[in-house]
């Protein structure tokens, strides 16, 4: 694809004159980092607050009598029980139980909104319109910001007031810069912060608005990528694709318990299988004992060299201070704190399983 | 006297009598990014012109460090094992990656004084 025929974010201008570095991703041209770099940019998150701008994800609104019943047939989360104002993370399945994306689900009240990842939006919105009887509408002049960080609270509720009163996984609307704007508690870096949709017309000065404060930066992909692992969190395509099901992924409590009891999502025979008897492979993290990082594809061996798994998201976590992964193991051949050896450029070198995340999340939960 | 010569693969060489110092540019830190971990691979071997030395990690990504003459690695700078964020602090000095000992001086002149080092850097930018 060349650079002409990538789609171009609301704020693209920003960008450019805030010097970042652009690279291509999922058909969009997006900011890779700043001039801090990626990892002052992932301190500065982790410290105060960063803007991500996340405009290429899909935002999607349903709508329809019967859509929280209809869309648990292609998700594993209890949806009904959602009350206004409230978001879950969820699942769209395969038949085999396989995980086709990774969302997150709104009750907006009035209709349902969700967030789906870029590379999958349009897969997405095909497999809804194909088993929804509802109205399910791409919200394509709509921005997505993310303001997240321990000072996100102090400088929305300037330009927001009232969003300070919203607790983790829960939304509204609030009047931005004379506009009114969907913000959600809510991110994907493990620290407290807020997602804001809003018309596209609007990011510029809603994003300049933000910046403005001087505990506010323009955040990268790669500090985008970096939080994330830190906080254990999945990336589709990586960590997640549709050869893996939720309980592989230790998202087990992706699953409703009613859901459990009930089913009637697809792959209930394989996942519930996997509940009673154990999945064949298993989520976990991993930190190589020297520090050299050990990237995606990296396989894993126990300690009598036999391969077991292999590393799904790896590199340096700035705020952990050392090498970070997840990957997937042999479920039966491993356990939390288990020796074994990741082979980095030919050579086996020592690494330890450990439980995720590696930080401990900074959410509004209160 | 020590002269530094300079590669399209942005790397530089200081070369003083048959040894060469290799470390990569301010260009190439600034493009790679923070640097959380090097490696040198071929120490103590023989290396062709254009092979792969080393391994610099990024936050982001491993990229390849590759040796700007044909020689022999008799050394890695130890001090990176600890502080690989040197070469971003100091490219130039304090963060060389490998020392060789050149086999064909020649191949020098294949590569780069400063003044064309920086012309080339003014074309690709």
């Amino acid at each position: 694809m060349t650079e002409s025929k990538l789609n171009l974010s609301p704020i693209n201008q920003l960008h450019l004159r805030s010097g970042a570095r652009m690279v291509e991703f999922a058909g969009y041209s997006m900011p890779l980092q700043y001039n801090l770099g990626v990892k002052a940019e992932h301190i500065h998150t982790r410290t105060k607050a960063g803007l991500f701008d996340v405009s290429h994800m899909g935002q999607v609104r349903l709508e329809g009598s019967s859509v929280k019943r209809e869309l648990e047939a292609l998700v594993p989360g209890d949806i009904q029980s959602l009350n206004a104002g409230r978001m879950r993370y969820t699942v769209f399945l395969n038949a085999n139980g396989g995980i086709l994306d990774d969302l997150i689900v709104t009750d907006a009240g009035d209709h349902i909104f969700i967030v789906v990842n870029a590379a999958c939006r349009q897969k997405d919105l095909q497999f809804m319109r194909d088993n929804l009887q509802c109205d399910v509408e791409e919200l394509e002049n709509k921005a997505l910001l993310a303001l997240q960080g321990p000072m996100s609270e102090m400088i929305l509720e300037t330009i927001a007031p009232g969003v300070a009163d919203l607790k983790f996984m829960s939304s509204g609307e609030f009047s931005v810069c004379g506009e009114y704007c969907f913000i959600t508690r809510s991110g994907y870096t493990g620290e407290d912060g807020f997602e804001i949709s809003m018309p596209a017309n609007m990011a510029m000065e809603i994003a300049e608005t933000i910046l403005s404060h001087e505990s506010a930066e323009l955040i990268g992909l790669g500090a985008r990528d970096s939080l994330r692992l830190e906080a254990g969190l999945c990336l589709y395509g990586q960590d997640l694709n549709e050869t893996i099901t939720p309980i592989e992924a230790d998202l087990g409590w992706v699953i409703g318990k009613r859901r459990r009891q009930d089913g009637g999502f697809p792959g209930l025979e394989n996942i519930t299988r996997q509940l009673r008897d154990g999945a064949p492979t298993r989520r976990v993290g991993i930190r190589p004992n020297g520090r050299a990082p050990a990237r995606e594809g990296t396989e894993i061996f126990d300690l009598e060299e036999k391969k077991i798994g292999s590393i799904s998201s790896g590199g340096f976590g700035p705020t952990v201070g050392a090498p970070i992964a997840m990957g997937y193991v042999q479920n039966h051949s491993i356990a939390i704190g288990a020796q074994v050896s990741v082979l980095v450029r030919g050579n086996l070198l020592p690494a330890t399983i450990v439980d995720l995340p590696f930080i401990t999340p900074n959410y509004k939960r209160a | 006297m020590a002269e530094t010569y300079y590669s399209e693969e942005h790397e530089w060489i200081t070369v003083d009598g048959e040894t060469g110092t290799v470390g990569i540019t301010g260009f190439a830190q600034e493009q790679l990014g923070d640097i959380v971990f090097v490696e040198v691979i071929k120490e103590n071997e023989d290396v062709a012109k254009d092979e792969e030395v080393a391994v610099v990690e990024s936050v982001k990504a491993a990229s390849d460090i590759f040796s700007p003459v044909s020689g022999l690695i008799i050394g890695a700078n130890a001090l990176l094992e600890d502080a690989p964020e040197m070469i971003n602090n100091d490219p130039l000095e304090s963060g060389w990656i490998f020392k060789m000992t050149l086999h064909n001086p020649e191949e020098l002149d294949n590569l780069m004084n400063l003044a064309s080092y920086k012309q080339f850097l003014d074309s690709i930018k």
